[in-house]
C-alpha cells in the first residue's frame, strides 16, 4: 500500500475528528461539521485534496446506499401501508410542485433549453435524505408528525429517483452521443423491451434471492459465531445488490433499499442493522466531507451573485411548496416550519442526477458544476436555517417555548420538572397531578405541547439538552427532575448536563432497559427506573399466580426479585468494564444474560426469610 | 327460620405451607349462605377495597376472623383490614351502626399446646386474654363478640387429625348457619369448641 493512501486517510479522519466535535460543541449538527471539514481540506482552502475529491465522492456515495439499505431494513411493510396516503400524497405534491415551479421560473428567466431545465428541475427538487434523517435522529424528532411527514416525502423521493434516472436518457434527443466509456449499464445497447424485462427479472431476483438464498446463508454464517464474518456478509450483500442494480441500469440505492425491505422480516434484521450502522455512519461522514470538498468556490467567486441568488430562490421555492403541503395536511405552524425548513435543501441524489446527465452530455460542464455548488450550498444552509428557525422564527409563529402569563399571576416555580411527556412521562405527570403536585413539563413535540397547555399544564417547548431551556424551566429552584425522554441518548445527555450544572437536583431517571441502566450507572445516577423491570416482574408474578401459587407469596417473590436484580445490575455494571474493550453488541448482550441466569441459580429466594414458616419450630419440637 | 349468613375472613400469609388450615378451608361447606373470603389472595399488595369489604360485611350476619395466631396476634393483612374497613361513622362513632348486632368470633390455629396458654404456662396468658384487643374492637363497633374457635398444637398434628378438625369446623359452620343462636349461652363458654360440643351432645 503506498503512503498516499495513509496520508489521505489521515487527512480525512483528522479533519472529521477536529471539525465534528467543534460543530457539536457549537450546537450544530454533525453534518455541518463534516461539510466544513470537507471545505477546509478541499482545494480552495488548504488544498489537501483536490481532484481526488471526486474519487472519494464515488466511494462515499456508498454511504448513501447503505443508508437506504438501513431505511429498507427499518421499514415495516404494515407501517408503509398505513402511511401510503402520506407517502404518495405528500411525496408527489412535493416533487411535482417543486419541479414545476423551478421549471417555469428557469424557463422564464434563463435561456436554457427545455431538456436542461427539466433535468435541473428534477435534480433540485429532491431533498437530502442523509441530512434530514440525521437531523431528525439527532433532534429526536422522528416520532413527531413533522418527522413522519419528512420521512414520507423522502421515501417518495428515494423511490422517484429510479424513474427519473430512467427518463433522463430520453432527454438526449440526439443532441450528442455519449462517450462510450461512460456507459453505465451493460444492457443499454439492447432493445427497450428486453431492457425492461431484464430490470424486472433483476428485481424479482433480489426478492427471491433475499428470501431463499440470503437468509439461509446468513443462518450458516451465524452458526460460525464469528461476528466479523457476519459483518462481512452484510457488507457483501449490500455491495452485491448495488452492483447488480448498476448492471441493469438502476440506482444502487434502490437495490439496497429493496434488499433491506426483503430482509426486514428476517430474524437477522437487528443484527444486520447493528453491523452496517458504523460503516454507514463513517461513509456518510465521508460523503459529506466529499460534498464540502467538491464545492467549487472558483465558480462561486466568478459569479457569486448568480450562485447565491439562485440558491436562495431555490431554497425559498422548496420551502414554500413544502409549507403549502403542510398547510394542506393541516400541520400546526411549528411542525410545518420545521418540516419546510428541514427539507428545503437539494440533496445527494441531485449530485447523482447531475453527474449522470453530464455524462450523457445533456448538461454543459460549467452549468452542472454551478448546480452542484448550489446543491452543496443549500445542504450547508439547512442546519443554519433550522437554527435560525429555532431561535428567531419559530418563537414568533409557533408554539412558544414558554407561555407568557398574565401579569397578575405570579409565575410559581414548580418543585418537579418532567422532561419528556410521552407515554412514560405522562403517566408520572398524571399521578403527580392527581396528588396535587404540579410539574413543569419539557417536551419537544409541539403538537403535544399545544394540547398540554390547553389542559393547563405548565409546559416548556424545546430541546431539553439546552442549558438555557433547563434554566428557563426553573431547574435552579426545582427539587426533583424526572428524566423520562423516549430517546435514551438524549435522556442521558440531559442527566449529564443536570449533574454538571444543577448538582442539587434530585434526579429520577427512566431507563429503557439493562443497557441504558449500565450507562446511567456509569454516570453515577442513583435512581434508575427500568421500564422493562417492573412491568415484567409484575407479569411474572401474575403468571406464578395463574399457575396456582399464592398471590401474596408470588408478590413477595416479585418484590424480592426486583431488589435482587437492582443489586445485580450494579455489580455487573462494574464487572463489564473488566473486559478490555466493551462493545454493546448482541453477543455481549447474550453473555450478560447468561451471567444473570447463572447468578440466579445460586440464589434461593425462599430460604432467605422464615416469616410465618413454622418448619423450624416443628423440627425443634421433634428433636 | 331464616338462615344466618356467614362471612369467613381468612388471613394466612403462608397458606400453601399450612396443611391444618388447608384441611379447615377444604371442609368449609359449599353454601350460598357461607362466603369464604381469602384476604391474602384478594389483596396481595395490601390494597384493600374498603367499599367492597363494607358491602360484604353488610350482607352477612356472622363474621369469622379465621387466622393463625402469630406472635399473639393476627397476621398483618387482617390488622390492615380492621384499620381500613372499620371506618369512623360507619363501624363506630355517633352514626356508626353498620355492624350493630352482628356476631363476630375468631377461628384460630396455634402451634403450641393448649396447656401453654395459662398463667403458669410458657405463654402466660389464656387465648381469650390474648384476644382482648379484638374483643374490644368488636365492642366498639357494637358487635357481639363470641368466644374463639381454637385449634391448638398444629406443630405436632398429623394429616388425619387435621382432617378431623376440618370436619368439626364444617359442622360448626353448618350449625351456626341453620340455628337460632343464644348469645348469652355461647358467652358462658371459654372456647366456642366447648359450646359446640355441648350442643352436639344435647342434640344427640
Amino acid at each position: 500500500m503506498d503512503n498516499g493512501f495513509f496520508i489521505q486517510a489521515i487527512i480525512y479522519l483528522t479533519s472529521a475528528v477536529v471539525c465534528v466535535p467543534i460543530a457539536k460543541k457549537l450546537g450544530l449538527s454533525s453534518i455541518l461539521g463534516y461539510l466544513f471539514a470537507g471545505i477546509v481540506i478541499g482545494p480552495f482552502i488548504l488544498g489537501f485534496i483536490g481532484s481526488e475529491g471526486e474519487d472519494i465522492m464515488h466511494f462515499a456515495e456508498f454511504g448513501v446506499v447503505m443508508m437506504l439499505f438501513l431505511i429498507g431494513l427499518e421499514l415495516d411493510p404494515y407501517k408503509f401501508w398505513k402511511m401510503r396516503k402520506f407517502i404518495l400524497g405528500m411525496g408527489s405534491m412535493q416533487l411535482i410542485g417543486t419541479g414545476v415551479s423551478i421549471f417555469i421560473l428557469c424557463q422564464l428567466f434563463l435561456d436554457w433549453n427545455w431538456q436542461t431545465t427539466v433535468v435541473i428541475a428534477l435534480a433540485l427538487s429532491l431533498s437530502s435524505t442523509a441530512i434530514v434523517l440525521q437531523t431528525l435522529k439527532e433532534k429526536g424528532l422522528s416520532q413527531t408528525s413533522m418527522g413522519r411527514a419528512s420521512f414520507s416525502v423522502l421515501l417518495f423521493q428515494d423511490i422517484a429517483v429510479i424513474p427519473i434516472l430512467a427518463i433522463i436518457p430520453l432527454m438526449m434527443s440526439g443532441q450528442a452521443i455519449p462517450d462510450d466509456d461512460l456507459k453505465s449499464s451493460l444492457i443499454i445497447d439492447l432493445p427497450g423491451w428486453i431492457q425492461t424485462l431484464i430490470v424486472l427479472a433483476a428485481i424479482i431476483a433480489v426478492y427471491f434471492g433475499g428470501k431463499y438464498i440470503v437468509v439461509p446463508l446468513l443462518h450458516i454464517v451465524a452458526k460460525t459465531r464469528l461476528q466479523e464474518l457476519f459483518t462481512a456478509s452484510a457488507l457483501l450483500l449490500v455491495m452485491a445488490v448495488s452492483y447488480l442494480m448498476q448492471l441493469v441500469g438502476l440506482s444502487p440505492a434502490l437495490g439496497a433499499f429493496m434488499a433491506g425491505v426483503v430482509l426486514a422480516n428476517s430474524e437477522f434484521r437487528h443484527e444486520l442493522e447493528g453491523d452496517i450502522a458504523p460503516f454507514k455512519g463513517l461513509l456518510l461522514g465521508l460523503f459529506f466531507i466529499g460534498v464540502g470538498a467538491s464545492i467549487n468556490f472558483k465558480l462561486i467567486i466568478d459569479d457569486p451573485a448568480y450562485i447565491l441568488i439562485f440558491g436562495a430562490i431555490l431554497t425559498a421555492i422548496k420551502f414554500f411548496v413544502l409549507f403549502g403541503i403542510g398547510k394542506f395536511y393541516k400541520k400546526s405552524n411549528d411542525q410545518n416550519l420545521l418540516f419546510s425548513f428541514g427539507l428545503s435543501q437539494a440533496g445527494e441524489f441531485g449530485f447523482v442526477i447531475l453527474s449522470f446527465s453530464m455524462q450523457l452530455n445533456i448538461l454543459p460542464n460549467i452549468l452542472a458544476n454551478q448546480m452542484m455548488a448550489i446543491i452543496a450550498l443549500s445542504m450547508v444552509s439547512t442546519p443554519f436555517l433550522l437554527l435560525i428557525n429555532e431561535k428567531w422564527i419559530d418563537p414568533f409563529f409557533g408554539v412558544k417555548e414558554k407561555v407568557k402569563k398574565p401579569h397578575d399571576i405570579i409565575d410559581e416555580n414548580n418543585e418537579v420538572i418532567i422532561a419528556g411527556f410521552g407515554h412514560f412521562g405522562s403517566t408520572i405527570g398524571r399521578l403527580l397531578k392527581a396528588n396535587g403536585v404540579n410539574a413543569t413539563i419539557l417536551d419537544h413535540d409541539s403538537d403535544r405541547v399545544d394540547l398540554l397547555r390547553k389542559m393547563g399544564f405548565k409546559v416548556y417547548y424545546g430541546d431539553a439538552t439546552r442549558l438555557e431551556l433547563l434554566k428557563a424551566a426553573g431547574a435552579e429552584n426545582a427539587k426533583i427532575f424526572i428524566a423520562a425522554i423516549d430517546n435514551p441518548e438524549v435522556n442521558l445527555s440531559v442527566v449529564e448536563l443536570l449533574r454538571k450544572h444543577f448538582p442539587h437536583l434530585n434526579i429520577l431517571t427512566r431507563a429503557r432497559n439493562r443497557v441504558d441502566a449500565y450507562e446511567l450507572i456509569d454516570h453515577g445516577v442513583d435512581k434508575i427506573y427500568r421500564e422493562t423491570l417492573y412491568t415484567a416482574v409484575h407479569l411474572g408474578v401474575d403468571a406464578l399466580a395463574q399457575l396456582g401459587h399464592r398471590k401474596y407469596s408470588a408478590t413477595r417473590q416479585g418484590q424480592r426479585f426486583i431488589k435482587y436484580d437492582e443489586a445485580a445490575i450494579r455489580k455487573l455494571a462494574i464487572k463489564r468494564h473488566d473486559k478490555m474493550a466493551y462493545l454493546a453488541t448482541v453477543k455481549d448482550e447474550l453473555e450478560m444474560q447468561e451471567q444473570l441466569l447463572k447468578n440466579d441459580l445460586n440464589i434461593n429466594f425462599s430460604a432467605s426469610d422464615h416469616a410465618w414458616d413454622s418448619e423450624h419450630l416443628k423440627k425443634q419440637i421433634t428433636e | 327460620m331464616a338462615q344466618n349468613k356467614i362471612l369467613i375472613l381468612f388471613a394466612h400469609p403462608l397458606f400453601e405451607k399450612s396443611f391444618v388450615n388447608q384441611a379447615l378451608v377444604r371442609h368449609i361447606p359449599k353454601s350460598k349462605n357461607i362466603t369464604f373470603h381469602d384476604l391474602y389472595e384478594e389483596y396481595p399488595e395490601f390494597d384493600i377495597d374498603v367499599q367492597r369489604e363494607k358491602a360484604l360485611l353488610q350482607k352477612h350476619d356472622i363474621i369469622i376472623w379465621h387466622h393463625p395466631l402469630y406472635w399473639y396476634s393476627c397476621p398483618p393483612l387482617l390488622k390492615q383490614w380492621i384499620d381500613m374497613v372499620f371506618e369512623y361513622d360507619w363501624a363506630y362513632g355517633k352514626n356508626g351502626i353498620a355492624l350493630q348486632n352482628k356476631l363476630i368470633f375468631q377461628a384460630i390455629t396455634t402451634g403450641g399446646k393448649k396447656e401453654n396458654y395459662c398463667e403458669a404456662g410458657r405463654d402466660r396468658y389464656s387465648i381469650p386474654e390474648l384476644l382482648e384487643p379484638f374483643n374490644q374492637t368488636a365492642k366498639v363497633c357494637n358487635m357481639h363478640y363470641l368466644p374463639p374457635f381454637v385449634i391448638h398444637g398444629t406443630h405436632q398434628m398429623n394429616k388425619s387429625e387435621a382432617d378431623n378438625y376440618g370436619k368439626i369446623y364444617a359442622d360448626l359452620l353448618l350449625y351456626l348457619k341453620s340455628n337460632e343462636l343464644d348469645i348469652k349461652e355461647m358467652n358462658t363458654h371459654f372456647y366456642l369448641n366447648e359450646w359446640f360440643n355441648s350442643k352436639i351432645q344435647t342434640n344427640g
